[in-house]
């Protein structure tokens, strides 16, 4: 009898020629797709020069996907110009799967953003783009230069972040060496209230494990409450399994992946996984998704786990929404149902998290669906609120220069659908940051203080076909 | 390579993130450029929040106003140093400032792997709390061979946890020098 696995020793044993890896091993494998930035892209890119040569090829230019995404709309003349090294590199290797914000040009200033979001190569924040440009498929290893590209385990791949030297690496040799995780096992029972979204099960599950819970592990996210989920929110749970300290995070391969992946992906063959009956866990812990509250994580640290309603006395300066973690579709639909017909309070932040989010906010209204005459568009409804919108990049999330849309430049109060409270994450290092999901960081910019959304949800919030195929 | 660190102490508390390691707002630098390097020097540990910065009393500066290195040759942390973003931009900023070496009871994975693969500061683990033990600016040495810490000012010994089976990527420098070394790559 073989031993039993879980979907992550399956992945990198068949992508290291084994039959079997166990927990604790390292082992050589062959990496599927490599994505970079324009924050980490240069420094890889001289890595690769210094130790490859400058005229080296890479392993393999099919497989090495470049998405400027960081510091996009700013007037740091040095973003402008490690763009332009990306376009260098990616002229010099033919490489297809680069995605140019074609907008940015050698002029100072700040760069004039795209008009139309259908008409630019440029796809906004990575984590989101790969799915939707069809480099994600199941049971293949991505690496990323960013800690966030453990989103893309939501198709049941494994997908983890790495630094320049790696990245480097794998351009050149197309192999990276992996400690092989042992998994812990989140399962959620339930249908999902219409007052939670999936950013309150996963800060559940970081309060409950602290941010270094899941330091070298694996965390798979299971249970009919997760099958349950729109693939968006999904990408919400595995997108911050990186705040436990998580390797990668997983979800089970259904039908609504196969759908999205065989819609957007060229490539026909790659292998469904799934864990043994039997599979070793190390951890397992179980929550039933009609006793859980909206929740935040206060300041300054995503495990810092509380409910909204006890926080309600917290005043806050401003409300952001937006990043790989909370600028999705569906993110947007959640908190324009909630915004519908009222005005915020507090300056309100809104990001797109690609361009393909910002064109679906344009051309579908409220409930996922295209926009019939005198239908509100979700940009719609978010701009008569009140918000403040701009074109999708990782933004504030980050922090990033200081003319950076929705930077914290001041010590102050946000709450955000970002992924990352540590100090100074969006900015200013006294600035507190509360996260939160966008049904909560809705209600709070309705009413100013942090605020529980069962105030203003009742019924089911329908998502429609956003996010799908 | 030296088998012995010494120097003074920069004490941080626990869940020290690579942010606050290196503000996002440098990373438009390349560190691919010798003149931009330098840089990551100068900004290193600017994130900290003061009343953390150089424990217990913090308020300490790492890197003297308008200067790319640092008088700290070994930082001490608590637990999981290095969480948050990948940005290998951290262990290289400590590294140009002047760092040699990291003690914490233990690290987020990606910052570990950063600071092997790259070869830029010996990642070393301790299970003692000794952010609770030793104040910035105090001497400590770290002796390689036998796995120590050893606190000058007190004359205190800790053991160091074994490095294990990354120990050979360590002594060679790096990913790429192991992997030359072991005839994974030509060039």
């Amino acid at each position: 009898m073989p031993r039993p696995m879980t979907m992550t020793e399956k992945i990198l044993a068949a992508h290291a020629g084994r039959s079997d890896v166990q927990p604790g091993e390292n082992v050589w494998v062959d990496v599927d797709i490599l994505m970079t930035h324009d924050v980490c892209g240069p420094g890889t890119i001289g890595i690769f020069k210094e130790r490859f040569g400058d005229d080296a090829k890479v392993w393999d230019p099919d497989r090495v996907v470049i998405i400027p995404d960081h510091y996009i709309f700013t007037a740091d003349q040095k973003c402008h110009r490690n763009i332009q090294i990306l376009r260098d590199f990616v002229r010099q290797h033919g490489l297809r799967y680069y995605y140019d914000p074609d907008f940015v040009t050698s002029e100072p200033g700040m760069p004039n953003p795209y008009k139309d979001p259908t008409k630019t190569h440029y796809k906004g924040v990575c984590h989101k783009a790969l799915p939707e440009e069809g480099h994600i498929r199941p049971g293949e290893i991505l690496l990323g230069t960013d800690s966030h590209t453990c989103t893309a385990g939501a198709f049941g791949q494994f997908a983890t972040g790495v630094g320049n030297t790696d990245a480097a690496f794998v351009l050149g040799t197309g192999k990276t060496w992996l400690k092989v995780p042992p998994t812990m096992k989140f399962v959620f029972h339930g249908q999902i209230p219409p007052y939670l979204t999936a950013k309150d099960l996963i800060l559940a599950v970081i309060g409950e494990i602290s941010v270094s819970g899941a330091t070298y592990k694996t965390m798979y996210f299971a249970g009919d409450g997760v099958a349950s989920l729109t693939l968006e929110d999904r990408m919400t749970l595995t997108n911050m399994a990186i705040e436990a300290g998580g390797k990668n995070g997983v979800c089970d391969v259904d039908e609504k992946t196969l759908q999205y992946v065989r819609a957007r992906s060229n490539v026909p063959n790659w292998m469904v996984y799934a864990d043994d009956p039997g599979a070793g866990y190390i951890f397992e812990h179980e929550w039933d998704l009609a006793t859980l509250e909206p929740l935040v994580a206060k300041p300054f640290s995503p495990d810092n786990r509380d409910t909204a309603y006890n926080c309600r006395e917290v005043k806050v300066d401003r409300a952001y929404i937006g990043s790989c973690t909370g600028g999705k579709i569906t993110d947007m639909i959640f908190a324009a149902s909630l915004l519908r017909g009222h005005s915020v309070k507090v300056p309100t932040f809104v990001v797109p998290g690609s361009t393909e989010v910002h064109a679906d906010m344009k051309r579908l209204n409220v409930h996922g669906e295209p926009c019939q005459t005198g239908d509100k568009s979700i940009e719609d409804v978010l701009l008569d609120a009140g918000c403040q919108l701009a074109p999708s990049s990782c933004a504030a999330c980050l922090g990033g220069p200081a003319d950076t849309f929705g930077r914290l430049n001041e010590p102050m109060t946000c709450i955000s659908t970002t992924n990352r409270n540590f100090p100074g994450r969006m900015g200013h290092k006294d600035a507190g940051v509360y996260l939160a999901s966008p049904l909560t960081v809705a209600a709070s910019a309705l009413t100013g203080s942090i605020t529980d959304p069962r105030e203003y949800v009742g019924e089911p919030i329908v998502t429609g076909t956003a996010g799908t195929v | 390579m030296s088998t012995t660190i010494t120097g003074q102490a920069f004490v941080l508390g626990d869940d020290v993130d690579t942010d606050q390691i290196i503000p996002a707002q440098y990373l438009s630098y390349n560190p691919a450029d010798p003149e931009e390097r330098k840089y990551f020097g100068m900004y290193a540990m600017s994130g900290i929040p003061v009343e953390q910065a150089g424990l217990p009393g913090g308020h300490t500066r790492f890197v003297p106003e308008g200067q790319f290195e640092s008088t700290y040759k070994i930082v001490i942390g608590g637990r999981n140093f290095g969480c948050g973003s990948s940005r290998e931009h951290a262990p290289l900023a400590m590294a140009q400032a002047g760092v040699q070496a990291v003690v914490s009871q233990f690290y987020a994975r990606i910052f570990f792997r950063n600071c092997v693969n790259g070869g830029y500061v010996l990642p070393c683990e301790c299970d003692e709390r000794l952010i609770e033990r030793i104040a910035t600016g105090d001497q400590c040495q770290i002796d390689i061979e036998a796995n120590t810490l050893t606190h000058l000012t007190t004359g205190k010994v800790y053991p160091l946890n074994p490095i294990g089976e990354v120990k050979p990527i360590i002594d060679a420098g790096g990913i790429f020098d192991y992997a030359s070394q072991a005839g994974m790559l030509k060039r």
